[in-house]
């Protein structure tokens, strides 16, 4: 019993020091910006996670390194209840920024940010900042390049069979898929394209074997969302001249042959927004969405793939068409 | 627009079930001589990790596929160890150490990689080897003769295992100590050097199986990138029924039909994709709530051997 209450008082003091040190979380000039990150997978992933890491990363070398930004993180917190956790932690620990970069943090999020009002959290991809004074939202308009992708891949697609390789049916995967879809539609609503689910983010295995699957049906044009896609990639590459959209990240090197382009998260726009905004005492309350027009979305083609004139410039036109307003993207 | 003929995607299906039902041969089959001899070893997918990391980074350091697979095979018999080490000698809890297990392979490899690899690269691995002649005949070429030799080797192990558990020594020894130690023990064979043996014979085809993933199959390791299959080759053997053409049928069965649901997705079958990807999981359970023969469940499964007492 009596190590039984010393744990109590342990625990009490615990929380009133933490407490205390949370309260104390406005940045001042001499102090660095602390900023902690929780992710689904690793920050090497060439997707979703790598996206965000290598914003921050940008950010932190812009501000002047270490000493004026300090970044921790915690990846692959594909288990929910070890996320909460950590969020809860990076808050005690009087970190200022305090992000949950995958949807399934949500509800994590909204727990944890009403016990530590000083502190600002970052959510995304979702646009709901549950009405919270100290939370901020961000999601990718997926579909964007998702549209100018799927028109390139019908202009260079052959055989007019087209395959989609995506991980779970939900966020920005089925956004960006959508858009995919119209894209080739807007160019030729003959071709063939099919689409697989995983059910994973991170099945590698199944992966590829839906790509080979694709392949095997005809398709010589793949695209997909997800880190598990290295998979596909392997597979279109492993097929030769099997062509490779990507989406998140750059992830031309990892098929300098067969990768065409990529749809690029650049998410230090929304990051320097959210700085900002802190520093002028706006904790959150605000969602944020990368789009073509606000440069959070980037066309990024691969320079070891060479393509042809006319297609890039489809692409171009739908970009600016995109920009202006005059194609809408459903998502 | 491109039709793809009902025969095309039958050739398909299949050519998919072949090489998905690699790694769960190599597993299964090295799970059945853990099994044989006693001992449930829970950890296969952990040892599959760290044996594909293995064949990945001696594929990637040294560019030899051969080596990769030695090392593979190497870092199972390691992994082999500690398991016979905390379960036969120490007399731990089977299911649990198996459990311990392949959480320290998922932690290790991934460690692993992380500090050695950082990110995601490929190795070129072992090619496609069509086989002369063989691999000429319609339809039934491409499905069985046209894969790469770890492809090869999975299926050839199943008549080696069969005959290595059916009419050797070896083999006898093994069953043995697995229906009946204290028998065994009387008679001279040492129970626990058996399955000492067996579980690292096992644990080497799980670190194959690894290897047949990250140098043959997809050429790349990525954390956790098993995704269960361990848990799925243990399954097989009771599917299986412990013998080595069981798991064969029921690797085959599992893999067709998980190629066939992606099939059906590419073809635009309209089937909620959440119900297409469960297909071949609700299968094995099926299969082995309903149609399992238990008749050659060792019967000293999970049972540690202390002399005297059983």
């Amino acid at each position: 019993m009596k190590v039984r209450s010393l744990l109590v008082v342990l625990l009490l003091i615990a929380m009133v020091v933490t407490g205390c040190t949370s309260g104390g979380g406005a940045t001042t000039s001499d102090k660095p910006l602390r900023v902690a990150v929780v992710m689904p997978s690793a920050t090497t992933d060439m997707a979703f996670s790598q996206s965000m890491f290598a914003a921050l990363k940008a950010i932190q070398a812009e501000m002047g390194g270490e000493a004026k930004m300090e970044i921790k993180y915690s990846e692959n917190m594909f288990k929910l209840p070890d996320a909460a956790a950590a969020l809860r932690d990076y808050a005690s620990q009087g970190f200022d920024i305090v992000i949950g970069h995958g949807s399934q943090y949500g509800t994590s999020v909204q727990e944890v940010a009403k016990d530590f009002p000083k502190v600002t959290f970052a959510w995304g991809t979702e646009v709901n900042t549950f009405g919270m004074a100290n939370v901020y939202a961000y999601t990718a308009a997926a579909e964007e390049g998702g549209y100018i992708n799927g028109v390139m891949a019908a202009m260079l697609s052959k055989s007019k069979v087209i395959g989609v390789t995506g991980p779970v049916e939900a966020g920005d995967a089925k956004t960006y898929v959508d858009g995919f879809t119209q894209g080739v539609a807007a160019v030729d609503p003959n071709i063939k394209l099919s689409k697989t689910w995983t059910g994973s983010f991170s099945d590698v295995a199944k992966m590829t074997e839906a790509a080979k699957t694709h392949i095997a049906a005809g398709a010589d044009v793949l695209t997909g969302s997800s880190q598990s896609v290295v998979g596909s990639i392997g597979a279109a590459k492993e097929a030769g001249s099997v062509l490779w959209f990507g989406t998140q990240q750059d992830q031309a090197t990892l098929a300098t042959q067969n990768v065409v382009a990529s749809q690029q998260y650049d998410w230090t726009g929304i990051l320097k927004q959210i700085i900002e905004n802190r520093k002028n005492g706006k904790l959150g309350g605000e969602a944020f969405t990368l789009q073509l027009k606000n440069g959070g979305l980037k066309i990024q083609y691969n320079s070891g793939y060479s393509l042809p004139a006319d297609v890039k410039a489809a692409a171009e036109k739908a970009i600016a068409g995109i920009k202006d307003g005059t194609i809408k993207v459903q998502p | 627009m491109n039709e793809v003929g009902t025969v095309a995607i039958i050739v398909g299906i299949l050519t998919s079930a072949v090489r998905l039902a690699t790694p769960y041969l190599y597993a299964a089959i090295g799970e059945a001589f853990a099994q044989t001899s006693g001992v449930v070893n829970l950890g296969v997918d952990g040892i599959m990790l760290v044996g594909g990391f293995a064949a990945f980074l001696v594929a990637l350091t040294t560019g030899s596929l051969w080596l990769a697979v030695l090392a593979a095979a190497f870092v199972g018999v390691l992994m082999g160890l500690l398991m016979s080490l905390i379960s036969v000698t120490l007399k731990a809890e089977q299911g649990i150490s198996g459990i311990g297990l392949y959480m320290f392979g998922l932690g290790l490899s991934s460690l692993l990689f992380k500090v050695l690899v950082g990110t995601v690269k490929t190795v070129p691995g072992f090619p496609t080897v069509k086989i002369p002649l063989l691999g000429d005949i319609p339809y039934l070429g491409p499905i069985l003769f046209q894969h790469s030799v770890l492809v090869y080797g999975a299926f050839l192990l199943v008549p080696v295992a069969w005959w290595f558990l059916e009419k050797t020594t070896w083999g006898l020894k093994i069953r043995a100590v697995g229906q009946n130690p204290a028998a065994a023990d009387s008679l001279g064979v040492d129970v626990n050097r058996t399955r000492y043996f067996s579980v690292c014979l096992g644990a080497a085809l799980a670190g194959i199986a690894g290897a047949s993933l990250s140098v043959a199959l997809l050429n790349l390791f990525q954390e956790n990138m098993t995704a269960g299959m361990g848990f799925i080759a243990v399954a097989l053997v009771y599917f299986g029924g412990w013998r080595p053409l069981g798991i064969l049928g029921g690797a085959l069965l599992f893999s067709a039909v998980d190629a066939m649901q992606l099939w059906m997705q590419v073809l635009g079958v309209k089937i909620p994709s959440d119900v297409a990807v469960m297909l071949p999981y609700l299968l094995t359970i099926a299969a082995l709530a309903f149609a399992t023969n238990r008749t050659r469940q060792p019967a000293a499964l999970n049972v540690p051997f202390e002399r005297g007492s059983n």
